[in-house]
């Protein structure tokens, strides 16, 4: 009974995993852009979200209508104002840009919010639970794995059937002819790390509710997006969710089995796929 | 005559740190075809590609409609009326064949081309609209490019090297297709391998040799040898 | 009068500045006799961060290996002179040059998992490797868990009599470590290999096609490198006789700062590490009481110097008056014969 239950709640963390990864797996697939600070936005969404609640004295989730357009705005401008002057064949300059980044926001959330851990407080939400059979289902979980999906559904939406997501298509495959059919590149680019970002808003106030964090956390959310989307195959959402899902149910079976395990659990996973499958489960693109 | 739409006053050009054109002069009309013949690496693809804003160059050595656009970015070179169907098809690939034809109507400007006649232009694009389009024919990928192009209702549209690597039949039906392109007014510039199609299809002719202009005349009265010594520069 | 062309691997720059190099070396050689414990200290740490910047620059700048993951070779190397000197009862020494055999055998494995991820992939992919050895070693309860543990005193006392030959000769060893990176770094690239290294950073594709095997090249510096960079590890700790997997895997202390040493110093260079260090200790111990401030500080010249001056400052002053201390390439040069 204990593995069942902790191959559901590895399921069901598995679609904040999944949250973490969308973004990343995004701006990949749009720039092969893979942002080092993107864990560092994650916390940064969570404290913007904990400052919403204390200030306008909300729940959690009524701060996303603050949270999701701020971080969407911190997107677009960190992308035409930084990001774009990174781009091209040259893999360097945009990761030791966003590695400088991560310091950045880590160390100026140090100085804003100090290092004690902090937690929204989602009320009734985070005790909550449905029975099913005889497991105990929490519904903060099973609203985080929901929200998940949704937005996954709702970003392959975007990607497919919008005029928006077939520019981001059309510039990931050719950017030069992208141009000539009129699009801005560097325009389609802040508009896909705002989406990203959006996204990231949502993956960092679920967190927060989730579990109490720190500035520090910022680097062990990358890996756990990372790991997701190496998991599931670049460039594929829906993949990108089966990654969560795997890292976040070795995590729990590997805490079963001894509560220090939790973690390494989820990495040794991440390294036997790589190991059997490079290119993860369902890959997409090439890197 | 009235003043050209297009105009290159005396264009050097670099490929990276290669310079490819040296003060090429050039001037298209309203309505006109133009045809540009050289060998490989004559500097062709750069003019189009300097033309088009791909590649930066001084303000001042191209206008178009008398406004200077030698550094102006593609995505606007392209709002102003200017398109390309460029070497090679180069189609989205993740692009299904009727998105790829959309996305060149992102542009919208004003004019008859949608997606309506780009199907009565090229049937057989209609019945595989839903298609990857990579799983098309060279000539039909072609045929998607310029339609791709068309969407935008340009004033003027470049064609570069337009029959490359397609098959003969497909390469007559394509010309016979160009005169209900380009008969409506708009202007175009043909970069072309193959000399008589390039003159059957043109009223003026320009030939490059090594990043210059060697030889500029009317399609019609050109001849063979002043053509060939352009071309390969045999005295 | 005629005037004949020859070439040389060497410049009047380059002479001059391996004199001044020597005469630098004897006196920071004979430290332990003019400096205090403090400057000692603060000089032993400055070695040991001019060490690993080095290392990391050949990853990253040469062999195109963009870790952000290298303080997976730092912990172990720490981790193993601590096991090695408590459990095997091994003289610091031995077990300081052992650590850095063990973790250039580490490395192998940890290569061929890796090596599967491209480009900036394979540079969270070394941070992933970097948690799990992490992780691990917080696991060892006779390590201290994830609270760490201490060098015993019996075994510090066993390196030299009296704390003052100690730290003398803990200095000399990161003097001496940083002198053999450097070194090290610069015959690698002066010989066939760091030939074929270069080819493959300017084009991989043109070098493949050459027939430079791109994967043995990249994985002998890669198990180099981490080898290398295990010593210093273990060299630092030495320095702190205190050791935690916190502490020991520091993202920040031994990967972040590293990056910015190299970055801002001139990355694909041998000159750039060296400039890079005085740069951030100059910073750090001028800024250093502004805290966090002081790492966004650090943080916004790594950026600025990534988009403005991507050459760095080494980068700046070779370009700006054709200098070069460590001659790797040749030159043509005109000498007048009368």
């Amino acid at each position: 009974m204990d593995f069942v239950n902790a191959l559901v709640q590895g399921t069901l963390l598995g679609g904040l995993y999944a949250l973490f990864a969308a973004g990343l797996s995004l701006i990949f697939g749009v720039m092969r852009l893979v942002n080092i600070a993107h864990g560092d936005l994650i916390v940064l969404a969570a404290y913007l979200g904990l400052t919403t609640t204390v200030a306008l004295g909300v729940h959690p989730l009524v701060a996303l209508i603050v949270v999701v357009p701020a971080m969407a705005g911190i997107g677009y401008v960190l992308q035409r104002a930084v990001l774009n002057h990174t781009l091209g064949d040259d893999i360097l300059p945009p990761l030791l840009v966003t590695f400088g980044l991560s310091v950045i926001i880590q160390n100026a959330l140090l100085e804003g919010y100090s290092a004690d851990p902090q937690k929204m407080d989602a009320g009734a939400l985070e005790t909550a639970s449905v029975a099913l059979g005889p497991l105990s289902l929490g519904v903060l979980p099973l609203l985080t794995f929901a929200i998940a999906v949704a937005v996954i559904a709702g970003l392959q939406w975007c990607f497919y059937r919008t005029p928006l997501g077939r520019a981001f298509r059309a510039t990931s495959d050719n950017q030069d002819i992208a141009q000539l059919m009129g699009l801005n590149k560097r325009h389609v680019f802040g508009l896909a790390m705002a989406l990203a970002l959006a996204v990231t808003a949502v993956a960092g106030i679920l967190l927060g509710i989730r579990t109490s964090f720190d500035p520090s956390v910022g680097g062990g959310r990358l890996i756990f997006g990372f790991e997701a989307v190496i998991i599931g195959g670049l460039g594929n959402l829906w993949g990108t969710l089966v990654g969560g899902v795997i890292l976040g149910v070795a995590q729990t079976v590997g805490a079963t089995i001894n509560p220090g395990w939790q973690l390494l659990a989820g990495h040794i996973a991440f390294l036997v796929i790589l190991a059997v499958r490079p290119n993860g489960l369902f890959p997409r693109i090439s890197a | 005559m009235p003043d050209p739409i297009l105009k290159l006053n005396g264009l050097d050009a670099f490929y990276g740190d290669f310079q490819a054109l040296y003060g090429v002069e050039l001037s298209v009309h309203e309505g006109e075809v133009l045809a540009i013949i050289g060998a490989n690496g004559a500097g062709k693809t750069t003019m189009l590609r300097s033309i088009s804003g791909l590649i930066t160059n001084d303000a001042a050595q191209i206008s178009y409609r008398g406004q200077q656009i030698g550094n102006a970015r593609p995505d606007v070179v392209a709002q102003m009326g200017l398109a390309m169907v460029p070497e090679g098809r180069q189609l989205f690939p993740s692009l299904s064949v009727e998105e790829n034809l959309m996305i060149g109507g992102r542009v919208n400007r004003k004019g008859p081309w949608n997606l309506r006649r780009v199907y009565d232009l090229f049937p057989i694009l209609e019945e595989r609209r839903a298609q990857a389009s990579t799983s098309l024919s060279g000539g039909q990928q072609q045929m998607v490019a310029i339609g791709r192009a068309l969407m935008s209702n340009p004033d003027l549209i470049m064609f570069d090297e337009i029959s490359l690597g397609l098959a003969p039949v497909i390469i007559r039906d394509i010309y016979k297709a160009l005169p209900g392109i380009v008969g409506g007014g708009m202007s175009a510039v043909i970069v072309e391998q193959d000399i008589t199609k390039a003159l059957a299809v043109s009223s003026r002719v320009y030939c490059l040799q090594e990043g210059r202009v060697s030889l500029e005349g009317r399609s019609d009265t050109v001849s063979r040898d002043e053509i060939a010594r352009a071309y390969f520069g045999v005295e | 009068m005629s005037t004949d062309i020859r070439i040389s691997r060497t410049s009047n720059a380059a002479k001059v500045a391996a004199v001044l190099g020597a005469l630098i070396v004897v006196i920071l050689i004979a430290a332990p006799y003019w400096a205090g414990r403090a400057d000692l200290r603060l000089m032993g740490e400055i070695f040991l961060y001019l060490a690993l910047a080095s290392l990391w620059n050949l990853l990253a700048g040469y062999a195109g290996l963009v870790s952000v993951g290298q303080q997976a070779y730092v912990g172990f190397g720490g981790y193993m002179l601590f096991a090695l000197t408590i459990f095997s009862g091994l003289p610091p020494l031995v077990a300081i040059a052992l650590a850095g055999l063990l973790g250039a055998l580490i490395s192998i494995p940890v290569a061929a998992l890796i090596f599967r991820l491209r480009g900036a992939y394979f540079a969270i992919g070394t941070w992933v490797m970097a948690e799990v050895f992490r992780l691990v070693f917080a696991q060892v309860s006779a390590l201290g868990g994830g609270s760490g543990t201490s060098l015993p005193t019996d075994i510090v006392r066993s390196m030299a009599d009296g704390r003052s030959a100690r730290e003398a000769l803990s200095y000399w060893l990161a003097l001496g470590a940083a002198l053999i990176v450097v070194t090290a770094v610069y015959l690698l690239l002066r010989s066939r290999k760091g030939l074929a290294l270069t080819a493959i950073r300017d084009n991989e594709l043109a070098s493949a096609s050459l027939g430079i095997d791109i994967w043995r090249t990249k994985f002998f510096v890669y198990v180099v490198t981490s080898g290398l960079t295990a010593i210093v590890g273990a060299l630092i700790f030495l320095q702190k006789l205190r050791i935690s997997p916190d502490a020991a895997f520091s993202v920040n202390d031994w990967t972040a700062f590293v990056i910015f040493i190299v970055v801002i110093g001139g990355i694909g260079t041998i000159e750039g590490p060296i400039i890079g260090t005085i740069v951030f200790f100059l910073l750090r111990e001028t800024l250093a009481d502004l805290g966090t401030i002081y790492l966004m500080v650090l943080g916004l010249v790594a950026i600025v110097v990534m988009l403005k001056a991507p050459q760095g400052v080494w980068g700046f002053i070779r370009h700006r008056f054709d200098l070069q201390l460590f001659p790797l390439g040749y030159r043509v040069e005109r000498s007048k014969d009368s």
